[in-house]
């Protein structure tokens, strides 16, 4: 059955798109992340123009975010005053990001930038986790606690750095400098490439500011559910970009599979799911690499200033 | 049956008029309207017609006209990316050339270029300062190319059907990607070398519906009402998964 997306302009398969919805709902549940970084690509491959995929990533990541973040409020798990940091930074970002997404899709080089970035991060992350992952399945000596137990305080040019701010609840008394710059890279990703950013900003809360664990996802999905609003509204308004009714269709499935995938977690040992996860992201990386890399088979494309 | 009875009625006045009044051609559509609406896939339209005689029918159906930019792959270092781009002015977001036989068997080339029948007749002038001959006519073979990929250009020879000299029909095909706007549906009655007649008629192809609503909302003035909508709706649609999720 064929449903026609208002605004990507296109005619797809419903079954197709809940599909892809529910599989990646199901990746994000089980492995407790965003699922942005494999939709975006996914829907891009299946012909949704780019702007269109990160614009309606961003509303659809809203809805995956509102729930948890509700759920670690409850719990106390919230560093409102880190978070309100984070977000700002993140409006900054995303604002900056929406322009050069716009500038990027004029001179035809918007394509190449996603990938780019996709194959960067995905790279990069994925290394990561397979890295950590690896030595905790092979001796149970994994690398985050050797990072961990190195620990915050040891960035001294941080410790310099002007602003200082008291964050109670994460016990931290350190410039505002650095959660906003993280928080603006945070949003840049949003804006020009439809993720949430965890990834990257769970690590940097970890390691560089030395946050402590319980609060950072709380945290995290704190500022991503404000700048993934903000991003999607800005979106909308500027680059009219946000598919409301492939938004609706990909998060109904994709809250569904989230769930299973949390159930199931429960079920798999956290090591291989992390190894799984990593070989899932190292093979995005990889086939973004290839296409970019392999002789095109046909050199010429067409577009207007829609950047498809 | 009905439509087709209709049909047959339609084609049979239309050939007594043509006739009575002496007009060489005459012809029509089966629909002046397509509408695409949530369930669009693509839809057919029936182009018919009479003529007071011999001689060989071609149908141009051209679309909205819009600026196209070509762009090239090219390698920097181990990557491809794009690099010189070529922009077309007005060409048609949609072309369509039908006939009976091969167009350059039954009319002189420069009748072809100047009413633009034909893909290869479509005027094509890259916009940009550096462009070169050979550049130019790359860029317009991938043009031609990559619309003729996307059903959005098509060459069908033999796709018109002539009954005994007066009546032709031809099915137009529309892929569920047609761009909207406004389409002329261009029919020439060819004799001798010469275009012994011409009809246009006009096609509207529109969204219709929700669709078309939420696109209208989407890129009207209240553009920010609709993405403060859209995320409220993620918002609440999160929300509300959530706490269901949180029951069970």
């Amino acid at each position: 059955m064929q449903i026609y997306l208002p605004i990507a302009e296109m005619s797809v398969n419903i079954f197709l798109i809940l599909g892809l919805g529910g599989a990646v709902g199901l990746l994000s549940g089980l492995f407790g992340v965003g699922g942005g970084f494999l939709m975006t690509p996914l829907l891009i491959f299946i012909g949704v123009p780019p702007a269109v995929a990160v614009g309606t990533q961003a509303a659809q990541t809203v809805a995956s975010s509102v729930s948890g973040v509700m759920a670690h409020m409850r719990r106390g798990n919230v560093d409102f005053m880190m978070g309100t940091v984070l977000t700002a930074g993140g409006f900054v970002g995303a604002g900056f990001g929406v322009w050069l997404f716009n500038l990027l899709k004029y001179a035809g080089h918007i394509d190449l930038t996603i990938s780019l970035g996709y194959v960067t991060f995905l790279g990069v992350v994925g290394g990561f986790m397979l890295a950590e992952s690896l030595p905790g399945v092979l001796n149970r000596r994994p690398v985050a606690l050797a990072l961990a137990a190195r620990g915050p305080g040891r960035h001294l040019w941080m410790q310099a750095l002007p602003f200082k701010m008291r964050f109670r609840k994460s016990k931290l008394y350190v410039s505002a400098l650095i959660p906003l710059a993280i928080g603006t890279l945070v949003g840049l990703l949003v804006a020009m490439m439809g993720v949430g950013g965890g990834f990257l900003m769970v690590p940097a809360m970890i390691y560089l500011l030395g946050m402590p664990t319980q609060v950072v996802i709380g945290t995290s999905l704190f500022q991503i559910t404000f700048v993934t609003a903000g991003t999607a509204l800005l979106q909308a308004t500027v680059n009219k970009s946000v598919d409301i009714v492939l938004a609706l269709l990909l998060l109904v499935v994709g809250v569904i599979g989230a769930q299973i995938g949390a159930r199931l977690s429960a079920k798999v040992k956290g090591e291989h799911l992390r190894i799984m996860l990593a070989l899932i992201v190292l093979a995005v990386a990889i086939r973004l690499a290839l296409d970019l890399v392999i002789t095109p088979s046909e050199l010429f494309s067409l577009g207007g200033g829609d950047g498809s | 049956m009905k439509r087709l009875l209709a049909l047959v009625a339609a084609l049979c006045m239309m050939a007594a008029h043509a006739r009575a009044q002496d007009v060489p051609l005459v012809a029509d559509l089966s629909n002046h309207l397509v509408a695409i609406t949530t369930g669009f896939t693509g839809t057919d339209v029936l182009l018919f017609g009479a003529t007071d005689g011999p001689g060989d029918i071609a149908v141009v159906v051209r679309g909205p006209a819009k600026d196209e930019v070509i762009r090239r792959k090219e390698r920097f270092g181990p990557i491809w990316a794009n690099a010189n781009a070529a922009t077309f002015r007005d060409v048609p977001s949609y072309y369509r050339v039908a006939s009976s036989r091969p167009l350059e068997e039954f009319a002189p080339e420069a009748l072809l270029s100047r009413y633009q029948i034909g893909l290869d007749a479509i005027h094509m002038i890259d916009a940009n300062e550096n462009a070169t001959p050979e550049s130019n006519a790359d860029a317009r073979k991938a043009l031609l190319r990559l619309n003729t990929e996307n059903n959005l250009y098509d060459q069908g020879v033999g796709a018109v059907t002539q009954m005994s000299n007066r009546l032709f029909r031809t099915e137009l095909h529309f892929p569920a990607n047609v761009p909207t706007g406004t389409y002329l549906v261009e029919v020439y009655l060819f004799r001798e070398g010469q275009i012994a007649s011409a009809e246009i008629v006009p096609l509207v192809i529109s969204k219709i519906g929700v669709g078309a609503e939420i696109y209208d909302f989407a890129h009207g003035k209240l553009a920010f009402l609709y993405g403060l909508i859209s995320v409220l709706l993620a918002l609440a649609a999160g929300w509300v998964a959530g706490a269901i999720f949180r029951r069970v």
